[in-house]
């Protein structure tokens, strides 16, 4: 199960946070600011994974960060952070750092569209664009009424 | 709650309000807020359980589905008791995208509370047959959490092992589907999410596992390698088939797709393969081997996670026959790696030096070795066995103090290297003079020049105060060795004044030695005798083969400060270990974490099960038992042992079997500090007027375990509780399943057999976790 993912860019600014535990905030933001200077501290060619504080760290490029309970998969975790990535490119049209600044209300509900609990739950991206779609329009529909 | 320093609560009530207005985007916003700002330690999420509850029953599913998603992501224990019969309903619902929200938000509740677990198992039975694969996604995710969570839904959902083949298979077979297509693999994390069901439900069942047999084979072989995807599915297939009870072709299998990921050339899948590796070895050491030469590759790799997982694994490969290649090895990561490695490097070389040393020179050479370019790193309590062993090994004794004290020449900085070459040429420095060295070239060097070296240590802003009081022992000891006292004598009395208490005690009492009591000298410093290697289960006792015994008719005159019955050993002993005693305790027990060198221990232990030399690190040499108590040397140092709770206590006995008369108790030891296996100590004693003579103790215990029965104390247990029959049982359990022993007992009473089967099932939780 996926204990939280944080998307954090190269000057250690986060972005975004999604915590499936319930942890106080001191301790979120204990942790966020430790585990953002260990990633940014790693040079680019090393391995995507580490052992921190008996979770596993799986982080893609553009630092997006995951951390797995220690008998998690970290294979198709990367896989997942993948294919966040590749959901918010096909909805927001070739993303940067700049769509998620200013729409970052759009990128949590895609997060929740495709995770849920700290498990995937749908594993087709075009069922996941297609909701997100349908919610965006229900939005607009009201907003007209 | 603050924003920017100031306080920001109001927003959690406008979550609220959000979310009970009636338009969609609010609730959208207020759900979001709630996920973000909210959570089980506020009191006011509680108002938002209504909330949720008429939004579960709206009529928009996305309304229905934000409500699904906020209660999985944070909902309380509380809240989850309450609307656990809403997802329920919605978990048998036919709208797909209800139903799979609906499953992951059951998985949360079952995660929160785990009683309700019964609830949701009718909904369980028709979602596999679902086509949509999100439904069926999280299906398995659901199944796999009630099956984790229980071992009676375990058993029950056994029977849906064809049905999961049936699945991955269409999913192998089937061709290029576009919706779930990642690099021309479909669904990856459906399979993989299959694949680890499957594991859970064949780990100890042979029908389940044969079931999959095929199907496992299937994967490893067809899947496509050359992406990530690939990959990750092969991992989960491998960490399947060594987890199931599969045929050993599958297993050789495994093994080599492991080894193809240990040759890729993305750290990523060397990572993975060395993490499964190391879970395999024990059980598949073969098969491991073959891939030792690729393994010691990885240790001279850039990456830090990659050089720990290889030097885990390095350690737990080593063996008898390639000891020799792969210390060489060791031994030079050990020269070039970080220091975050160095200290678990090190006692792993020291650990399997022991085990598996070919000779006493290669031994004392590795360990010489070590220390010197490590020597900082070291454990504390590495020092002493060093000396045990040093020795131990009579006909070394020239060769190694030559050598102690070249190094000593080079470097005097490293303290554990110190310690132990001031220890040895206090003892041999007679052969380091005479020149007696058959291993190597023999070197020349005068008395004074050893005294010099000696005295330089004691001065060194260098030594620590440890080290100062080894040195000046050592100079004190070779008073009996050397001809030139007077030099000896004129550094004591200097030191008699130093502003260290230790040191200035030890030089007191060697000046009143000189003194007042010369005559004594040359018995007390006298050759020290063989050390046997203490037992580390329970309390520590030096056994102590002692042939110089001090004539106690002497102390008898004198004032008991002197009196040594005990031998000079012991006071050497003391002195050794001295002050190291009570720092040493605070390391060895703080210095079992869950560190590599933990884990080290731990895989060690696991394979040589029997016992043995205790590979752990102890203490050596303990102030022994002794009764008498010199106050004047041993001040400050107690007399009981002081290591006798190194096994937590507090593991509490219990009562296994207590029918017609016959008691019997378990009480536990956690000695070893391999956590996996329990000592269980039985106590059996007779409360009836007649003695049970031919008594015998069986016991059996899951598969999963290992037992191993020490011999009784007796055959016959003593009637009228006057005495009882102990005997030690070794549990070995490295899956910290719940411990569950059959016991059967037999013997006779009064002339007839009595025999009588029980199952023992009242283990206190500490005994096997």
């Amino acid at each position: 199960m996926m204990q939280f993912m944080l998307l954090f860019s190269r000057q250690a600014k986060l972005r975004l946070q999604k915590w499936f535990v319930p942890l106080c905030d001191k301790e979120k933001k204990k942790i966020s600011r430790e585990l953002i200077q260990v990633i940014l501290a790693r040079k680019p060619k090393m391995c995507s994974f580490l052992e921190w504080q008996d979770r596993t760290i799986v982080y893609a490029s553009l630092y997006f960060c995951c951390a797995m309970e220690l008998q998690d998969n970290e294979l198709i975790t990367l896989e997942i952070i993948h294919r966040y990535v590749e959901l918010l490119d096909k909805y927001f049209g070739s993303v940067c750092e700049l769509d998620v600044i200013f729409n970052f209300e759009k990128t949590f509900y895609i997060l929740d569209e495709f995770l849920l609990a700290g498990e995937a739950q749908e594993t087709s991206k075009k069922s996941v664009l297609k909701a997100m779609e349908e919610a965006d329009l229900l939005q607009e529909v009201q907003q007209l009424l | 709650m603050h924003m920017l320093g100031y306080p920001a609560h109001f927003g959690q009530l406008e979550c609220l309000k959000l979310i009970a207005s009636q338009k969609f985007t609010d609730k959208r916003i207020g759900y979001l807020g709630a996920m973000l700002l909210l959570d089980e330690r506020q009191d006011v999420h509680l108002l938002m359980t209504n909330c949720i509850k008429n939004d579960l029953n709206h009529s928009t599913q996305y309304v229905q589905g934000l409500a699904l998603c906020t209660l999985g992501c944070m909902g309380s224990s509380e809240m989850c008791r309450d609307l656990a019969g809403e997802v329920e309903k919605l978990l048998k619902t036919s709208n797909s995208y209800l139903r799979k929200k609906a499953a992951l938000c059951a998985v949360h509740v079952i995660r929160k509370v785990p009683e309700l677990m019964e609830m949701f198992l009718p909904a369980t039975k028709n979602l596999l047959s679902e086509k949509n694969h999100g439904v069926l996604h999280t299906s398995v995710v659901l199944l796999t959490e009630m099956c984790e969570r229980s071992p009676d839904m375990l058993a029950h959902f056994r029977k849906l092992v064809p049905q999961l083949v049936r699945i991955l298979k269409n999913l192998i077979m089937s061709g290029y589907s576009p919706e779930h297509d990642v690099s021309g693999i479909s669904d990856p994390f459906l399979q993989v999410r299959i694949l680890r069901l499957l594991r859970i439900l064949g780990r100890s069942d042979d029908d389940s596992s044969e079931a999959m047999n095929d199907i496992l084979a299937q994967v490893a072989t067809n899947t496509e390698t050359s992406k990530n995807v690939g990959n990750a599915i092969l991992y989960e297939t491998v960490l399947t088939i060594m987890d199931i009870k599969s045929e050993s072709g599958l297993r050789v299998l495994a093994i080599n797709i492991l080894g193809r990921f240990l040759l890729n050339n993305d750290k990523n899948i060397r990572y993975v393969a060395l993490t499964s590796l190391l879970k395999t070895v024990q059980t598949d050491h073969n098969a491991v081997q073959r891939h030792r030469s690729t393994i010691v590759d990885c240790l001279k790799d850039l990456d830090v996670s990659i050089k720990r997982r290889a030097m885990e694994l390095s350690f737990a490969l080593v063996n008898g026959n390639n000891v020799r290649g792969m210390m060489k090895e060791l031994l030079y990561f050990l020269d070039s790696c970080d220091p975050e490695f160095k200290a678990d490097c090190a006692s792993g070389v020291f650990l399997s030096a022991e085990k598996y040393a070919p000779s006493k020179r290669w031994h004392i050479d590795t360990i010489m070795r070590v220390l010197t370019t490590a020597g900082s790193y070291v454990r504390d309590d590495s020092v002493p066995n060093l000396i045990q062993l040093i020795t131990n090994s009579v006909e070394m004794h020239a060769y190694t103090v030559q050598r102690l004290y070249k190094a000593l020449l080079d470097d005097i900085s490293q303290q554990p290297l110190v310690q132990v070459a001031s220890w040895c040429i206090g003892e041999y420095g007679d052969l380091l003079v005479s020149g007696q060295c058959e291993e190597e070239e023999p070197i020349q060097v005068t008395e004074d020049e050893v005294l010099d070296v000696l005295e330089g240590l004691l001065a060194s802003n260098l030594s620590t105060p440890v080290t100062r009081g080894y040195s000046l022992t050592a100079i004190m000891k070779l008073s009996t060795r050397f001809s030139g006292v007077n030099r000896i004598k004129k550094v004591v009395s200097i030191y008699g004044s130093s502003i260290d208490v230790e040191l200035q005690q030890r030089a007191v009492e060697y000046n009143a030695l000189f003194k007042k009591y010369d005559h004594m000298r040359p018995a007390l410093l006298e050759r020290m005798p063989i050390m046997e290697k203490t037992a580390t289960n329970g309390p520590t006792e030096i056994v102590q083969t002692n042939g110089e015994m001090e004539p106690s008719a002497v102390e008898a005159k004198h004032p008991p400060p002197v009196s040594q019955p005990t031998s000079p050993a012991n006071d050497l002993l003391d002195l050794l270990s001295g002050n190291d005693v009570v720092p040493v305790i605070q390391t060895t027990l703080p210095s079992k974490p869950a560190s590599a060198g933990g884990d080290l221990l731990e895989l060690l232990g696991d394979i040589s099960l029997g016992g043995g030399p205790a590979p752990t690190p102890a203490p050596a040499p303990a102030p022994a038992v002794s009764s008498t108590q010199p106050a004047f040397l041993l001040d400050g140092l107690t007399s009981q042992p002081l290591f006798n709770d190194i096994a937590p206590a507090g593991i509490p006995p219990m009562t296994a079997y207590n029918k017609n008369g016959l008691k019997i108790d378990f009480t536990f030891e956690r000695a070893n500090p391999n956590p996996n296996i329990a000592v269980i100590t039985i106590h059996a004693s007779n409360s009836t007027e007649a003695d049970m003579t031919d008594f015998v103790f069986q016991a059996a215990v899951p598969k999963t375990f290992q037992l191993q029965l020490l011999s009784p104390s007796s055959n016959i247990v003593p009637a009228l509780n006057q005495g009882s029959v102990t005997q030690v049982i070794r549990v070995l359990n490295p899956q910290k399943q719940q411990l569950r022993m059959r016991i059967k007992l037999t013997y006779t009473l009064k002339g007839s057999p009595v025999q009588d089967l029980a199952e023992v099932n009242n283990f206190p939780p500490q005994s096997w976790q």
